[in-house]
C-alpha cells in the first residue's frame, strides 16, 4: 500500500525553532502534596462513598438528638419496648417502620394500636421507654468522641516519643524501646479491665484506658520512620546550614511522615470504637444513662428475641462506621503514599 | 603559585565505626593532607574506601574519632558555641550525592534554597529573602518560576543545581563535592561540572570533589588524592599523578579507565592490585613520603627509595 508520490524531499523539513529561555520551563500546574493525594483518592470510589457516609454519620451525631422531641434520657415507662414507626413509612408493609412486632407463635400485631399509643418512636424506645433514634445518635456521638480523643492522644504521645527515640539514639532508644515492649507484653485487657476498676467507669477513664497501650504501635511506625530520614541526603545537607535538631525533627521529618502519621490513625480509630464498644458490651463501659453504641447493644441483646430492634439498629451503626473508617483510611494509605500500596 | 595559602589542614583524621566491638570499621585511617585556597581537589578510589567519609568528618556531620580538621588554623571539631558553629557552617558547605534524596520533597524550591538565609538571617525582609533566592536560581541557570514548585518536578540535573543553588545560598568559602554527579547521566554531568568551574572562578570558591569517575576528576581537579581502605595512597598534582603514578594501586586504577579509541582500548591492560604485593615487614615504617615537590606516596622506605629512582 505504499503511495510512490509520498517520496520525502529535503524541502518538507522545517528546523524546528527552540526557545533556549524556554527549555527549562516546566508546563504542568504545580501540584503540592495534598492537592495530588486529593485527585488520587478521588478515583477511589469506595473511599468516598465512605467518607461521606462517616460525614452524615458525623453530623448526624450531634443534629439527630435535636430532631425527636424525646430526649436520650427522657424515661416514659408506659411506653416501653415500642417498635419503630415512622410517618409516611409505616404503610410501606416490607419496612421494619409499620410498628408491628411478631408473637412467639408468629402472628404480628401492631404494638401502637395495641397499646392505644399515640407517638412515633422512629427507632422504637428500649425497656424503659427512652427514645431509640435518640439514644443511637447520642451514642454514636461518644464513641466517636471516645475514639477520636483516643486515637489523637495516641498520635501525639506516638509521634514524640517514637522521634526522640529514633533521633537521639543509642542508649536512649534502647531503654525507650525495651519499656514500648513491656508494655505491649503485657495483655490489653488486663491493663484495661485494671484501670477501669480503680477509675470510675465513665468516659475519660475509657479514654486513658484506651491510651495507656494504644501508643505504642505509632511510636514505632514513628521512630522507624525517623531512623529512615536520619541518614537522607537532605536532612544532613540542613544539618550542615546549621538547623537546630527541633526545625530538623518539625521542618524535615515530619512533614515527611504525615501520611504515615494520618493513615496510622485512621485506623486506630475503627479500633477505639470497637474497643470502648467491647468494654461496654461486658459493662466496663459508660454507666447509665449515657449510652454508647456497645452499651445500647448490650442493653439490646438481653432482650434480642422479643425486640430484635434494640440491638440491631446500634449494631448496624457499629459496623458501618467500622467499614466506612477502615475504607477511608485504606483509600488515604493509596493516595498519601502510593508507595506502600499493596 | 608562589603564595599558596593553606585553607584546611586534614591531620591524622580517623573515623572509626562501632569502635570497641568485633565489627569494628577504620573508615577513615590516618588521612592527612592539605586544601589549598582556591583549587579543586579531587578525592578518588573505589567504593567503600572512605571518600565520603572523610567529607562528612570534615564537615562535621561525623565526630571524628581522632585527629583535626583546621580550617583557616581553627580546629572544626570539639566543643564550639552556638556562635562559632554558625560561622563555620556558613564557611564550610556540601553538595550531595543524590539529587533524588538531598531535597526535601515537601518544600517548594525557594524554601530549600532559602534554608540557610533563614537560619543564618542573611535576609532582613520576605522580599530581600525571595530576590536572593530568584538570584540564586538564576546563577544556577534555573528560572525565577522555578521557585515555586516542589523538588519531584525537576530532573536529575536540575535537582542538582537546586542543590548546589542551596549550598551558595550562604556564601560559604569551601564546598565539599560529594560525588554529586555520580548519579546523573553524562550529558548531565558535564552541565554540572562546568557550572561548578564556572561558579568557582566566579566566587573564588575552593573545592574537595569527591568521585570515583577518573576522567572527571581529572577535568575538574588541581590536585588529586587516591584513597584505598581509609588511606590516602597518593597525593599528586592531576598531571603528574596522571603521568607518573607510583603507588600500585593508583596505578591498576588508571588502567581501569576505558579508552574511548577502539584500537587503544582492544591492546590496554587492566591491572589488578594485591595489597599483599607491597611485603611489607613487620618494622617497617609504612609513611606518606614526598617523592617528588608536591608528590606524596604511601610507602615503606625501601620502596620510597625505589620510586625516587623511579621518577629520576
Amino acid at each position: 500500500m505504499l503511495n510512490k508520490d509520498l517520496t520525502i524531499s529535503k524541502d518538507m523539513f522545517e528546523p524546528a525553532h527552540v526557545d533556549p529561555n524556554k527549555s527549562e520551563k516546566i508546563a504542568k500546574a504545580s501540584l503540592n502534596f495534598w492537592q495530588d493525594s486529593w485527585l488520587r483518592i478521588k478515583k477511589n470510589k469506595a473511599a468516598i462513598v465512605s467518607m461521606v457516609i462517616l460525614i452524615l454519620l458525623i453530623i448526624m451525631a450531634f443534629v439527630g438528638p435535636l430532631l425527636t422531641p424525646y430526649g436520650y434520657s427522657d424515661q416514659n415507662t408506659k411506653h416501653n419496648n415500642l417498635p419503630p414507626r415512622i410517618q409516611g413509612l409505616e404503610n410501606v408493609h416490607w419496612l421494619p417502620f409499620d410498628g408491628t412486632l411478631s408473637r412467639r407463635d408468629g402472628t404480628e400485631y401492631n404494638a401502637y394500636e395495641v397499646r392505644k399509643v399515640d407517638a412515633y418512636y422512629w427507632f422504637g424506645t428500649d425497656n424503659l421507654g427512652r427514645d431509640l433514634f435518640a439514644r443511637v445518635w447520642k451514642g454514636t456521638q461518644i464513641s466517636l468522641f471516645i475514639a477520636f480523643m483516643a486515637a489523637l492522644i495516641d498520635m501525639l504521645i506516638g509521634v514524640s516519643y517514637g522521634a526522640i527515640s529514633g533521633y537521639v539514639g543509642g542508649k536512649t532508644d534502647s531503654i525507650m524501646q525495651r519499656i514500648i515492649e513491656v508494655i505491649v507484653g503485657i495483655p490489653n485487657l488486663i491493663i484495661v479491665v485494671l484501670m477501669i476498676l480503680v477509675l470510675k467507669p465513665g468516659i475519660i477513664p475509657i479514654i486513658i484506658a484506651l491510651t495507656i497501650t494504644g501508643w505504642t504501635s505509632m511510636a514505632r511506625v514513628v521512630r522507624a520512620q525517623v531512623l529512615k530520614f536520619k541518614a537522607q541526603e537532605f536532612v544532613l545537607a540542613s544539618k550542615t546550614l546549621g538547623a537546630s535538631n527541633f526545625s530538623i525533627i518539625f521542618k524535615h521529618m515530619i512533614p515527611n511522615m504525615f501520611g504515615i502519621i494520618i493513615i496510622n490513625t485512621m485506623f486506630s480509630i475503627p479500633n477505639a470504637i470497637f474497643f470502648e464498644a467491647f468494654l461496654s458490651f461486658i459493662g466496663l463501659g459508660l454507666q447509665e444513662p449515657n449510652a454508647s453504641l456497645g452499651s445500647l447493644v448490650n442493653d439490646g441483646y438481653k432482650s434480642m428475641i422479643a425486640f430484635p430492634y434494640q440491638m440491631i439498629i446500634p449494631s448496624i451503626m457499629i459496623a458501618l462506621i467500622m467499614v466506612c473508617f477502615n475504607l477511608v483510611a485504606d483509600g488515604l494509605r493509596d493516595a498519601l503514599d502510593p508507595k506502600m500500596r499493596d | 603559585m608562589a603564595e599558596r595559602q593553606k585553607l584546611l589542614e586534614i591531620k591524622n583524621l580517623k573515623q572509626y565505626f562501632n569502635v570497641g566491638k568485633p565489627n569494628e570499621v577504620r573508615a577513615v585511617d590516618n588521612v592527612s593532607f592539605d586544601i589549598y585556597k582556591g583549587e579543586v581537589m579531587g578525592l578518588v578510589g573505589e567504593s567503600g574506601c572512605g571518600k565520603s567519609t572523610t567529607g562528612r568528618t570534615i564537615i562535621r556531620l561525623y565526630n571524628a574519632t581522632g585527629g583535626e580538621v583546621l580550617y583557616d588554623g581553627v580546629n572544626v571539631h570539639g566543643k564550639k558555641s552556638k556562635k562559632q558553629l554558625k560561622d563555620f557552617n556558613r564557611k564550610m558547605q556540601m553538595i550531595f550525592q543524590d539529587p533524588y534524596a538531598s531535597l526535601n520533597p515537601r518544600l517548594k524550591i525557594a524554601d530549600v534554597i532559602a534554608e540557610g538565609i533563614d537560619i543564618h538571617g542573611l535576609a532582613k525582609t520576605k522580599q530581600e529573602r525571595m530576590e536572593r533566592v530568584y538570584e540564586l536560581l538564576e546563577t544556577v541557570g534555573l528560572n525565577k518560576e522555578h521557585a515555586n514548585r516542589y523538588p519531584h518536578e525537576f530532573s536529575g540535573g536540575q535537582r542538582q543545581r537546586i542543590g548546589i543553588a542551596r549550598a551558595l545560598a550562604v556564601q560559604p568559602e569551601f564546598i565539599i563535592a560529594d560525588e554529586p554527579i555520580s548519579a546523573l547521566d553524562v550529558s548531565i554531568q558535564a552541565q554540572v561540572v562546568n557550572l561548578m568551574k564556572q561558579l568557582q572562578k566566579e566566587k573564588e570558591l575552593t573545592y574537595l570533589f569527591i568521585a570515583h569517575d577518573l576522567s572527571m576528576v581529572k577535568y575538574i581537579s588541581d590536585r588529586i588524592g587516591v584513597m584505598y581502605f581509609g588511606k590516602m595512597v597518593e597525593l599528586a598534582p592531576a598531571e603528574e599523578l596522571y603521568k607518573n603514578p607510583l603507588h600500585p594501586y593508583t596505578q591498576s586504577l588508571l588502567s581501569a579507565i576505558p579508552s574511548p579509541d577502539p584500537i587503544s582500548e582492544r591492546t590496554r591492560k587492566r591491572k589488578s592490585y594485591d595489597p599483599a604485593s607491597h611485603q611489607y615487614n613487620e618494622n617497617e615504617l609504612v609513611e606518606f613520603r614526598e617523592v617528588t615537590p608536591g608528590h606524596f606516596v604511601l610507602c615503606s622506605e625501601k620502596e620510597f627509595k625505589l620510586y625516587q629512582a623511579q621518577v629520576k
